[in-house]
C-alpha cells in the first residue's frame, strides 16, 4: 500500500471539508472495498477520510411501509434489522449472504453503493426496490444513480447520506455466488407493488453492470410465478463474459435466478 | 505517522506508527501480538481474524488507524489464565487444527458465531459462518465439530462467552 494520510470525520460538513484538503483524498466507510483495492496499489489516495463515525450516516427506520437506512449501515445491522424484516425480507437476506460474516461487520450500504461493482448486490436492490439515494446536495433515484461499470451518478466529493423506499408488497432475490469470491455471478432482485408494478433487476450479469429487465417485468406482471419467468429467454447481447462463464451461461443464470427469486417472495 | 492508542486485550496501548499501518501489522510487528496470522493479500482468509469492539473483524483490511480508540481483543487474549477457552480446548478435544496457521481466526471466528447463535448452532449454519475462514489442511470437519461442541458446552452462556 502507498503511504496515506488518515483523517477522521465527525460530521458530514467535517467530512466534505476534509475531502477538499486534497483532490487525491477518497472516503473509506468499511473499508471493506477500498483497503483491498490500496493493498493491491488499484488506487492510491493521498488521503483517506474516515465516514465510520459520522452520526448522520447512521440508523435504520420503518414508518409503515417506508423504510430509510443510513450509508453507514452495515451489511450485519441490515441483516439482523427486524424492523426491516418486518416489510422487506428479502433485503434482509440478501445482506446476509454478502461476503462473509467479517466482511459484513463492517461493510456499508452506502459504500456498496458508491462503488457499484458490477458484481455486487445491494445495486440490485436499489434498483429492483426503486429506491431513492439520498446524498448530501440531492436525492437521485435508483434509475439514474447506477451509470455503469463501477459508476454512479454521485459527484467527486458527494456523500452517500442513506437510501429510502416503500417496501414492496414481495420481494426475493436470488443469487448465484462465485463460488471463491462469493460475489454474485448473477444475483436477480424481484419485487411486486400492490398496484401490480413489478420491477426485476440483475446483477453479476450486465456488461455495464446492473440493470432493469423488461422481458421479466411484463413476464411477471401478468403472473407472479416462477413459470412465467421460466419462460423469458435472455438476449446473451450486452452480458458479461469472463472466465467464470460465458454470456450465453449467464443469459440462462438470469432465467434461473428469477424462477428462484419469485419462489423466494 | 501518527500516534495510535486502542486498548488491546484489556490493556491501553499507543504506538507511533505509519496512518498506511494495517491493524495486523500494528498487532504483529508494534505490539509483538503474533497470534494472529497473514495467510492472504485478498482479505479472503480469515487467519487476520481478531474482535474489534465486539465484532470479528479481517485486521489485514482494517488500518490501525481507522481502529483507533477501540477495543481489540486478539488469541492471546482469550484464555484465562493458564485455562484454555472452552473454544481453544474443544479445537484441541476435536482435533480442529493441523498445521494450526489458520486456526488462530478459526478460534476468534468460532468465538464469534457461538456470541451470535449461542447452543442453537447447527452444522449448516457453523458451515455458512465459516465462509471468510480458509483451512488448508483438516478438511473442515474438525473444526465444524469443535464449534458444535463448544457451543453446547458454553449453551446459554453462549451470547455473553465473548465478553
Ligand atoms: C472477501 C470479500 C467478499 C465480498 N463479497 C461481497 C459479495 O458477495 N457481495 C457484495 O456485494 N460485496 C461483497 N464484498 C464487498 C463489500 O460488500 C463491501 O463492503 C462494499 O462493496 C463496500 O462497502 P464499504 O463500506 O466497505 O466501502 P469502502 O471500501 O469504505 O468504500 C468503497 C468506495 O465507496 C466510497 N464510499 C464509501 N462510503 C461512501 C459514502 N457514504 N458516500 C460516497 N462514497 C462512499 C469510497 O470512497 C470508495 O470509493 C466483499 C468484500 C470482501 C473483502
Ligand atoms: S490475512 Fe486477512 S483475510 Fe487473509
Ligand atoms: S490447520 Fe493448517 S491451515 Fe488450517
Amino acid at each position: 500500500m502507498y503511504a496515506t494520510t488518515y483523517h477522521r470525520a465527525s460530521s458530514l460538513a467535517d467530512a466534505v471539508r476534509l475531502r477538499g484538503s486534497s483532490e487525491e483524498a477518497k472516503y473509506v466507510s468499511g473499508g471493506m472495498t477500498l483497503i483491498p483495492t490500496m493493498k493491491q496499489r488499484l488506487a492510491a489516495p493521498s488521503d483517506l477520510v474516515d465516514l465510520r463515525h459520522v452520526a448522520e450516516l447512521k440508523g435504520i427506520s420503518v414508518n409503515g411501509r417506508h423504510v430509510r437506512i443510513g450509508a453507514g449501515t452495515t451489511h450485519y445491522e441490515v441483516a439482523t434489522s427486524a424492523e426491516i424484516k418486518a416489510v422487506c425480507p428479502a433485503l434482509c437476506h440478501l445482506a446476509a449472504h454478502i461476503g462473509d460474516p467479517h466482511v459484513r461487520h463492517m461493510g456499508t450500504l452506502g459504500g456498496s453503493i458508491a462503488n457499484n461493482d458490477p458484481a455486487a448486490d445491494y445495486p440490485a436492490a436499489m434498483l429492483g426496490l426503486g429506491a431513492v439515494i439520498v446524498t448530501n446536495a440531492r436525492e437521485i433515484p435508483a434509475d439514474a444513480f447506477f451509470t455503469g461499470l463501477f459508476e454512479t451518478a454521485l459527484e467527486e466529493d458527494e456523500i452517500v447520506v442513506a437510501v429510502t423506499f416503500d417496501a414492496p408488497e414481495r420481494a426475493g432475490y436470488s443469487k448465484f455466488a462465485n463460488p471463491a469470491s462469493r460475489y454474485a455471478m448473477t444475483g436477480v432482485f424481484v419485487a411486486r407493488r400492490a398496484d401490480g408494478g413489478v420491477r426485476v433487476a440483475v446483477t453479476g450479469a450486465g456488461a455495464d453492470g446492473v440493470f432493469r429487465h423488461e422481458g421479466l417485468e411484463a413476464a411477471l406482471a401478468g403472473s407472479w410465478t416462477p413459470e412465467a419467468a421460466a419462460g423469458v429467454a435472455v438476449d446473451p447481447s450486452g452480458l458479461l463474459s469472463d472466465l467464470h462463464g460465458s454470456a450465453e451461461y449467464r443469459a440462462n443464470l438470469v432465467t434461473v435466478m428469477a424462477k428462484r427469486a419469485v419462489a423466494a417472495s | 505517522m501518527s500516534r495510535v492508542a486502542m486498548t488491546v486485550n484489556g490493556r491501553k496501548v499507543s504506538r507511533e506508527c505509519e496512518d498506511r499501518t494495517l491493524l495486523v501489522h500494528f498487532l504483529r510487528d508494534h505490539l509483538s501480538l503474533t497470534g494472529t496470522h497473514v495467510g492472504c493479500d485478498t482479505s479472503q482468509c480469515g487467519a487476520c481474524v481478531v474482535y474489534m469492539d465486539g465484532r470479528a473483524v479481517k485486521s489485514c483490511t482494517i488500518l490501525a488507524a481507522q481502529a483507533a480508540g477501540s477495543e481489540i481483543l486478539t488469541i492471546e487474549g482469550l484464555a484465562a489464565g493458564g485455562d484454555l477457552h472452552p473454544v481453544q480446548a474443544a479445537f484441541k478435544a476435536n482435533h480442529g487444527l493441523q498445521c494450526g496457521f489458520c486456526t488462530p481466526g478459526m478460534v476468534m471466528s468460532a468465538v464469534d458465531m457461538i456470541n451470535r447463535y449461542g447452543a442453537d448452532l447447527d452444522e449448516k449454519t457453523v458451515r455458512e459462518n465459516l465462509e471468510g475462514n480458509i483451512c488448508r489442511c483438516t478438511g473442515y470437519h474438525n473444526i465444524v465439530k469443535a464449534i458444535l461442541a463448544a457451543a453446547q458446552e458454553m449453551g446459554a452462556a453462549g451470547r455473553q462467552a465473548a465478553e
